[in-house]
């Protein structure tokens, strides 16, 4: 297990994670959503260690990830921009934040920044279609966006 | 001891992201420095439903409820209020300015509601038991546990009449009794989380503001059928549902009313919780199954159903978030007061996320058979800005559009579905004159697409298909004949599919076909969009004589379509333009034309 530490750099608490629920069935999801949390994606390098601890072949994991769209394959960037693209965002705009973003920050959906400052993503609600559109930033939700607050919520996560 | 006021704050989700937590922090903090927190109790609580207006701060006894409060305001709030009070009749809810409404019962909001399932959301702080218990929370399953039988249980819901909220409106009672009569040594009772309606959030606010009435409901259904373990299965997307459940479920353990030897009965009913990792598909009872399982999440074809053959191949019931939140209602008030509310064909009430272009978007609660004129006109305040209704869509992308003609139609499971929708877990989205229907329809197709999990291929194909015609259409390239064309599509994936995904992802199309023929007529024949939204059938163009060249547009135009001389009138170089309808926004002088 020290291994696994030092080479794949898994905390103790994800090791002991995997360790409590190995045992458990139908883990596997449980235990991707635990390495997602801890390096905001799941490396090929990540689910490697996973398909090692649990012993199953790689491939069962990999069926999985790609399947769930929660799941990334890629590193987000240091900012994530969650835009909301359900119904309600739709109707009232969504499409358009996320335009003004993409010039604002040269990006495309499902990109990051050079500087791996900001990566932009599309969603499906996050359930606050009250105050649609909405849109989080690393996790902080904001509502009602217009275009022209978009420079201002960046900046804030500078 | 009593306190002098109570403060409710609003902390659901969509008030947290308005601030609701400062908010809270700056009520706190001015208690203490006017020193009147000894006096005064302030409750974080679930979604109030009045989102529109959030966040939300309610002061009692005297019922004053303050919208869109700001951190800044909490001074004023308890210098006011608690310290003199005085109601601060600035941040008080009214339409109308003059006479501000203090009290809910005058908000029209609130007045054709009906709460069962909500009972306790923005009444309680859902983080403390003790709250949910003072509110009659748990004395359902102690009268389950100590004076009822089994069967009297499965009667009462009989009684009740009570039907699923996750969409299919299957009678409750009867899933219980297939998995209550099933022989098998272990047993499961699931609770339906995944709320994948993208436009819906009745579940999420259920949770958030009570979710110890849906741990009090699957332990009564464990005993109920002889299950000792429950599993919640929850979208990842909801990071403060899945928080609130988990110290629900703690405290329910030190209190005894979860775990072993429950209340001293000897039963054991524990509740587990399973993410769900963002796949519509698994919203689907054996889909879902799969998931917990750790697969892919891939329906598979009924009967079995999972009451007789579920989770591991056990009997499992498996019902959703409301549902639940129904159940120990019923269990204190009984089947027959629950029966008398609603209409024949169902009976309850039915909450709604009432969104799109409404003034007043939220979370409603309605007696099944209220109309969709009384839900939109009365409590949502009509359309936002005065524009025209042009139609309500209900059911997700599996439902249908309602025009304005079935406005008084009284709504539950049968009505809706006479109309071509259906009744869905709730989304209800309204749209207005600026909405093309052949666009959101396209966008709901689109999503089907994405989200069919590829195992049947009607679905896979068909619904590809459904999407490519539709972006013909709208780019312009559209022929009369793919009406027909997609009208057999869809009856074919309606037949043949293996799951409701499939079977109902052409819903939006064939009743679109039916109620707004017109505008599909208008992008094939006329290649135009009557509402200016499909790009490829619209031109920007300056009207000469409203334009004062004031050179706004060319200054935002990120093409630098425009041209004009200050002071003289601008033109479009409709080769250069992308249609992006900035300029459109940004003339002050309504001298950008849309056709
Ligand atoms: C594609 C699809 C998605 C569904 N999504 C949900 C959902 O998000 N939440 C839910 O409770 N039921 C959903 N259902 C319905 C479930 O299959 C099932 O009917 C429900 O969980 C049963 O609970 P109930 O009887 O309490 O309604 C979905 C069904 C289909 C076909
Ligand atoms: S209908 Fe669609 S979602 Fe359902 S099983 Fe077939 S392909 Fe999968
Ligand atoms: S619609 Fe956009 S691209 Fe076209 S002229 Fe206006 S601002 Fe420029
Ligand atoms: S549709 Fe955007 S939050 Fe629900």
């Amino acid at each position: 297990m020290s291994r696994i530490k030092e080479e794949k750099g898994f905390s103790d608490e994800l090791i002991a994670f995997i360790t409590e629920w190995k045992s458990k069935p139908g883990n596997l999801i449980m235990i991707l959503h635990r390495v997602q949390q801890e390096f905001g994606y799941i490396s090929r390098d990540s689910a490697d260690t996973v398909a090692l601890m649990l012993d199953i072949p790689l491939a069962s994991i990999y069926g999985v990830l790609s399947f769930y769209h929660f799941f990334k394959l890629t590193k987000p960037g240091e900012h994530n921009i969650q835009v909301c693209l359900g119904t309600a965002c739709y109707l009232k705009g969504g499409e358009g934040l996320v335009d003004e973003i993409k010039n604002l920050l040269g990006l495309e959906l499902g990109g990051v920044t050079a500087d791996g400052k900001y990566s932009l993503e599309g969603v499906r609600c996050v359930g606050c279609c009250g105050l649609a559109p909405v849109m989080t930033v690393s996790g902080e939700v904001f509502g009602k966006v217009t275009k022209d607050q978009l420079p201002g919520i960046i900046s804030k996560f500078n | 001891m009593a306190f002098r006021n109570y403060i409710l704050v609003c902390g659901g989700t969509a008030c947290e992201s308005s601030k609701a937590d400062a908010i809270y922090e700056a009520l706190m903090a001015e208690c203490n420095a006017q020193g009147v927190s000894e006096e005064v109790q302030i409750v974080k609580t679930g979604c109030f439903g009045f989102c529109e207006q959030g966040p939300i701060v309610k002061i009692l006894p005297e019922d004053s409820f303050y919208v869109q409060v700001k951190p800044e305001d909490a001074q004023e709030l308890i210098a006011e209020h608690v310290v003199k009070g005085r109601e601060v009749k600035r941040l008080l809810y009214s339409k109308d300015p003059v006479k501000r409404h203090a009290k809910v019962e005058d908000i029209k909001f609130y007045q054709k509601q009906y709460r069962i399932v909500l009972r306790n959301c923005g009444f309680i702080d859902p983080e403390n038991i003790e709250e949910y218990i003072a509110r009659e929370g748990y004395a359902a399953l102690e009268k389950v546990l100590f004076s009822m039988s089994k069967e009297d249980v499965i009667e009462e819901l009989k009684t009740a009449g009570l039907r699923g909220r996750g969409g299919a409106g299957f009678p409750t009672w009867m899933k219980w009794n297939f998995t209550k009569q099933a022989a098998s040594e272990e047993k499961f009772i699931v609770c339906n989380a995944d709320e994948g309606d993208p436009g819906a959030y009745m579940d999420r606010s259920t949770l958030e503001g009570d979710p110890h009435s849906v741990l009090e409901a699957m332990t009564i259904a464990g005993h109920t059928v002889g299950a000792q373990k429950g599993l919640i299965y929850i979208r990842a997307e909801y990071p403060l549902a899945i928080h609130r459940l988990e110290i629900a479920m703690k405290q329910a353990r030190e209190y005894g009313l979860l775990g072993t030897d429950i209340l001293g009965s000897g039963f054991d009913f524990d509740i587990e919780i399973r993410l769900g990792a963002g796949a519509f598909v698994c919203g689907e009872e054996t889909a879902l199954l799969a998931s917990i399982e750790g697969r892919r999440g891939m329906p598979v074809p009924r009967p079995p159903f999972p009451a007789v053959k579920g989770l591991w191949g056990k009997p499992t019931v498996i019902n959703n978030v409301e549902t639940w939140a129904n159940i120990p209602v019923i269990i204190i008030k009984g089947g027959d007061w629950f029966s008398q509310i609603g209409t024949q064909d169902s009976h309850g009430t039915k909450v709604f996320a009432l969104t799109g272009k409404i003034r007043n978007s939220g979370l409603v609660e309605v007696p099944m058979g209220t109309t969709l004129r009384e839900i939109i006109y009365d409590i949502g305040g009509g359309i936002a800005h005065d524009k025209a209704f042009k139609a309500v869509q209900t059911g997700g992308p599996s439902g249908g559009v309602i025009t304005k003609d079935y406005l008084d139609t009284p709504i539950d499971f049968g009505s809706l579905s006479k109309l071509g929708s259906m009744m869905g877990s709730g989304g209800m989205i309204v749209m207005d004159e600026d909405d093309c229907i052949v666009d959101v329809v396209k966008f709901y197709l689109n999503f089907s697409v994405d989200e069919s999990c590829g195992k049947c291929s009607p679905c896979r194909i068909g619904g590809r298909s459904l999407a490519n015609l539709l972006e013909k259409i709208t780019k312009g390239n559209g022929e009369m004949a793919d009406i027909d064309r997609m009208r057999e599509i869809g009856e074919a994936m309606k037949k043949a599919s293996l799951c409701a995904l499939g079977q109902t992802a052409p819903n939006p199309i064939l009743s679109t076909l039916h109620y707004f023929r017109d505008e599909y007529l208008a992008h094939i024949i006329d290649k135009k969009c009557p509402a200016g939204k499909c790009k490829s059938l619209i031109t920007y163009s300056i009207n000469p004589e409203k334009c004062i060249g004031c050179t706004a547009c060319a200054r935002k135009c990120p093409v630098g379509a425009i041209s004009g001389e200050r002071r003289a009138v601008h033109k479009i170089d409709p080769a250069a333009c992308i249609k992006c309808g900035v300029c459109f926004e940004v003339c002050k002088f309504g001298a950008v034309d849309v056709r």
